[in-house]
Order: C-alpha cells, then structure tokens, then sequence
C-alpha cells in the first residue's frame, strides 16, 4: 500500500489540520516508512482471535445515571481562547 | 549533613520523623537546585510559593504525627498531569496559557498524602517520543555526560525532564506517565528507578490523554525502596476513570524483604535482538546471575508474538491518540490560530491544529486518522488490536506456567546524543520502545532498575516485567536486583 499526497492530502483534511501543499510530498514519504513498518502485522495468522476490547478482564463500572456534578459555567469557561457572554465563541457557523 | 535535596524519600521522611530536618528545609534545598539547574531545562514552570506554602502545612501536620509517608517530601510533577491553577500543557504549544480549574486524581493523591508539589516537568510533546525532543519548551538535558564529552545527552522520553530532574537530585522524586516505555526508558538512561503499574492501578482522570488503553501513572525515583513509597501514595480505586481497579492498594514497602528464593524468572528468547550491543547482553546475563546468586530460579521462556508489539503499538497508540487529541479545537481551552477575513469554523480548526501541534503530533495523529478511516479500520486497527491478544496471551501463557518475573533490558542502547536521531526515520526513534512496549499492550507491571554502566561512564538499566496487580511481589524483585547490583554512580556536576 503506497500512500500518495492526494492521500496525504485527505488524511490530512479528515484530522483538521492545515498541511501547506510543498509539505505533501514529505508527509506522505513518513507515511509511507510508517505503515511499511506496520505491513508486518499481515505476517501475523489472526484466524479466530477476538480484537482485544479491554487489556484487563474487567467489567467496566456502571454508575446510576444521575446529576453529579454541575454549575461550574465559570471554571468550564475560564480557558476559553475567546468566551462571552456565558457561552464559546466561534467564527459564524450559519450564514 | 550531605545536601538535603540529595536525598531519596525514604531517606529524608525518616529524618523527619526523627525532626532532624523540616519540610521547609527539603523545600528550600531543592528550589535552590532547580534555580541552579536552568541548563537542564528540567523544571518548566515552577512553584516555589505553592512549594512553600504545601511545606508549613506539612510541617505542622508532622508535628501533629500521624502523617503519611509522602508527608513533607518535595516531588517534580510532569506536565502531562492537570494541576490547579497551575500550567498543565502536556509540553505543547496547543495547551499553551492552559490553567486547569481542576486536579488530576493521581497528583491529588499525592497533594492529600502532604507531598509538596516543586514544578512542572519537561516532557515530549503529548508525550509522544522517546528522547524529549518534541517539547515546546525545548529540549530536556540528561546530567550524564559520556566522560569529559561535552556533547548534550538525552534524558530520554517521554518522562525527560522527571528523569533528569530526579537524577541531578532537583527533587527527591517525580511523577511520570508510561503509554509504550516512556517511565522505564528514561530511568534507564539516567540512572534512575521508574516503574509503571498494572494498567488500572493509578487513575488516569485528569492526565492529559495519550492513548487511554496504555497510558499509565507511575514514579520516578531514587531506589525501589523510593518507588514503592510513592506508588503507593498514587494508587487509588477513583470512580472517575471506570477502568481504575477496585482492589484494596497494599503497603509495597512493607514487602520489600529482598527475599526472591525460589521465585522463577523467565529470560525471553525473543529479547535478543539481532545486533544489539554487547554491553547491554553483558547487562542482561549479568543482572541475570544475579537473581540465580540471589536464590531466584532462571527459566528460558518464550514470546512468540514480541515482534510485532511495536508495529501493533504503532497502529493502536496513534488511533486512540487522533481521537484522544481530536479536542483542541481552539475552542474550550488553549491556543486558537489568527483568523483571515472570511475564514470559518473549519479553518479555524485546521490553523489552530496545524499551529498548535509539533511535526510528531501531527504525524502520529494523522497516522491514526489513516488507519481508523473508512476501508482500513479492519486491515489496521482491528488486526493490530487482535495481534495485541496475542501478545497478551503469550504473556498470560508463561504466568500459567508457574513465571513469577520476566527479566529484560530495558532500553536497547544508553543514553543517545541530542539531535543524533534528527535524520534518523520516524521508526528508528521508535525501536527505543522495544523492550517496554509489550509491557503496555499487555496491562502489565514494569520496573526499570540500574545496574551496571556502559563504558563510557553512562548508565544502563534492566527491566523486571511482573504479573498483573503483583506490583508489590514485582519490587521486591527489583528491590533484590538492585541491592545485588549496588549501582551507586551519580552524574558529576557540570551544570
């Protein structure tokens, strides 16, 4: 599997980040001596082996599905790059 | 008295205890170090008011008695960790300005036990790396040089700066994270003792997320003795991480006995990598009479499925981590990119991402959002998640066959020279994980221990691979290993 820019290109778009298009060609080279790396796994007989879901045999816990927590709009905004009037702003979603 | 920041924890809260020293004294001696040690790019936001104020009210506690272990001892935190009101940025331009409002449960902990919180410390970016070289804040420095080479070493990674912070004693200890070897390998190339837990042991709410099926909390120290102290004092069941183990956390000190007779230890076949130096064979069958010397049974034992541990974790770290990272979006916290006129919300995404994070994020989360998308999930993700059962079940196999430890080195080389790896491929970084990274697939517990040094002067370390939750068995082993090995060599002080 050989990965190309327009590839690099798309992966990109797909992850939001702005890749310029001079920086494709060396993406898409990383890319490649990565996943020529991770071919090796195709060696591997997997025939009936269940994907690993959980690396511990354990249950994960269940709480009741209740309120604990709440009321904090202040600490929830106090990060944020630009916030107003109690909410995040962002550029205009909607024309 | 020898500098009291010199001093490991077990040391210095027994000469507490005793009120032969205070915790302000511990304080102010390792605020002194770190001030004098800004060539090493350890400490990357300091907190000596915070540190002082955490002091007296451990010294008043002692001195009602009945304070815990940890009580008075001034720690490095790495800055993967959230700390309240104090700059928590996972050593990433993205998180820069980033003050959390609240605290990770692990450094809560250890803040209830009465440990006095230093700093924050120097990481790789995200903690994605092997040599600190893609922090924001620059690069952290190993205090071991090889001889009189002025040559910059890595401290390795991602823990590098609570490595070399631990080594060059400008804490009594420190805190690190561990998701494919980032505690064990940079205790190894400093000198130090880092062990990462079972996965489930310490709580993973409020450490910012890696890959969540492997990442770890663990401690970073002076002695085994040290690091059974600390894990103790981060261990918890926290029902804000539903995988957190809810067993009871033993007193690991209290099984420090030294006492291996009988126990058998496994030597993987597959560990003797082609090509690997002599120093580090030299390392292993050392390390590994010493455990015969030491009463311990020496078993050959075989992991069929080692070589294929790192491309797996190469698939499955970057997949959780392009979802785990899939949050900065210049919205809720951190940096947002400057905006053209015209530019909307997928802009602003794309710039802020494209801004905010280094080269190695980047690549790592777009190699993620590769083998996760449409047509590939199965041919990468799920077979690297089946050959992950795989390399479990090879570990669950020798454990049922009566294995109580698995010796290995624990990195493939001693400390590198920074910048040595800057035309080397993404993937030659990536086989400094080799030894350790099977450990996270598998949920396991690891201990890096120094034993012995290369000939250049520079430290190498063995790691000791437990059964899972047995982490108090897995330091008494480590606990013997390093008494047998008596590696007392510290870093000479050039910095």
């Amino acid at each position: 599997m050989s990965i190309d820019e327009n590839t690099a290109a798309r992966v990109a778009k797909l992850a939001r980040i702005k890749v310029e298009d001079e920086a494709l060609p060396a993406l898409a080279s990383d890319f490649n001596r990565i996943l020529g790396f991770i071919e090796q796994l195709n060696e591997v007989d997997v025939e009936g082996v269940e994907p690993m879901t959980s690396v511990t045999p354990v249950r994960l816990k269940r709480r009741d599905d209740v309120v604990t927590d709440g009321n904090q709009q202040q600490k929830v905004l106090a990060n944020a790059p630009d916030a107003r009037e109690g909410f995040f702003a962002v550029p205009k979603v909607v024309e | 008295m020898t500098d009291l920041n010199t001093l490991g924890l077990a040391e210095a809260r027994d000469l507490l205890r005793k009120g032969e020293t205070t915790s302000v004294e511990l304080t102010e001696a390792c605020l002194g170090a770190i001030d004098a040690a800004e060539a090493l790019n350890a400490f990357v936001h300091k907190t000596p008011e915070i540190a002082l104020e955490r002091a007296k009210a451990a010294d008043a506690r002692l001195a009602d008695g009945d304070a815990p272990a940890m009580c008075g001892l001034p720690i490095g935190i790495k800055d993967l960790f959230c700390t309240e009101g104090v700059p928590s940025q996972a050593a990433s331009r993205i998180l820069e300005g980033f003050k959390p409002q609240y605290e990770s449960t692990v450094s809560q902990n250890l803040r209830d036990a009465g440990a006095v919180m230093l700093g924050k410390l120097n990481m790789d970016e995200f903690a994605m790396g092997s040599s600190n070289e893609t922090s924001t804040y620059g690069n952290a420095i190993n205090p071991w040089r090889r001889g009189n080479d002025e040559a910059a070493l890595t401290p390795g990674g991602s823990s590098g700066g609570s490595a070399s912070a631990v080594a060059a004693d400008l804490c009594l200890a420190a805190t690190g994270t561990d998701t494919g070897g980032s505690i064990r390998q940079p205790a190894a190339f400093t000198g130090t003792v880092g062990i990462k837990p079972t996965y489930g042991r310490c709580s993973r709410w409020g450490i910012i997320a890696f890959a969540s099926s492997l990442d770890q909390a663990g401690p970073m120290t002076k002695s085994v003795r040290d690091a059974a102290i600390m894990l103790e004092a981060m261990c918890s069941t926290d029902p804000k991480d539903s995988t957190s183990i809810d067993l009871p956390v033993p007193n690991f000190e209290a099984m420090l006995t030294g006492d291996i007779k009988g126990k058998k230890i496994g030597i993987p076949t597959e560990y003797r990598m082609e090509g690997m130096p002599e120093e580090i064979e030299t390392l292993w069958s050392d390390g590994t009479a010493m455990l015969r010397d030491a009463g311990a049974e020496i078993v050959d034992i075989s992991l069929p499925h080692t070589k294929y541990a790192l491309p797996a974790y190469y698939v499955i770290a970057p997949a959780e981590a392009s979802s785990n990272l899939a949050r900065y979006d210049g919205v809720r916290y951190g940096h947002r990119a400057k905006l053209s006129q015209g530019d909307g919300i997928t802009e602003m995404y794309e710039k802020t991402r494209a801004e905010g994070f280094g080269d190695e994020v980047q690549r790592r989360i777009m190699i993620g959002t590769y083998v996760l998308s449409a047509g590939f999930y199965d041919a990468y993700y799920n077979r690297a998640r089946r050959v992950r059962t795989l390399i479990k079940r090879d570990f669950e196999q020798v454990f049922a066959d009566g294995i109580d430890a698995i010796l290995t080195p624990a990195t493939p080389s001693a400390a590198f020279g920074l910048g040595e790896m800057a035309d080397a491929d993404p993937v030659q970084m990536y086989l400094n994980d080799i030894f350790t990274v099977t450990v996270n697939l598998a949920g396991l517990p690891g201990i890096a221990v120094p034993t012995g040094t290369d000939r250049q002067g520079l430290p190498l370390g063995l790691q000791l691979i437990g059964r899972p939750w047995e982490e108090g068995e897995l330091l008494n082993t480590a606990y013997a290993l390093e008494s047998a090995a008596g590696f007392v060599a510290k870093p000479a002080k050039w910095w």
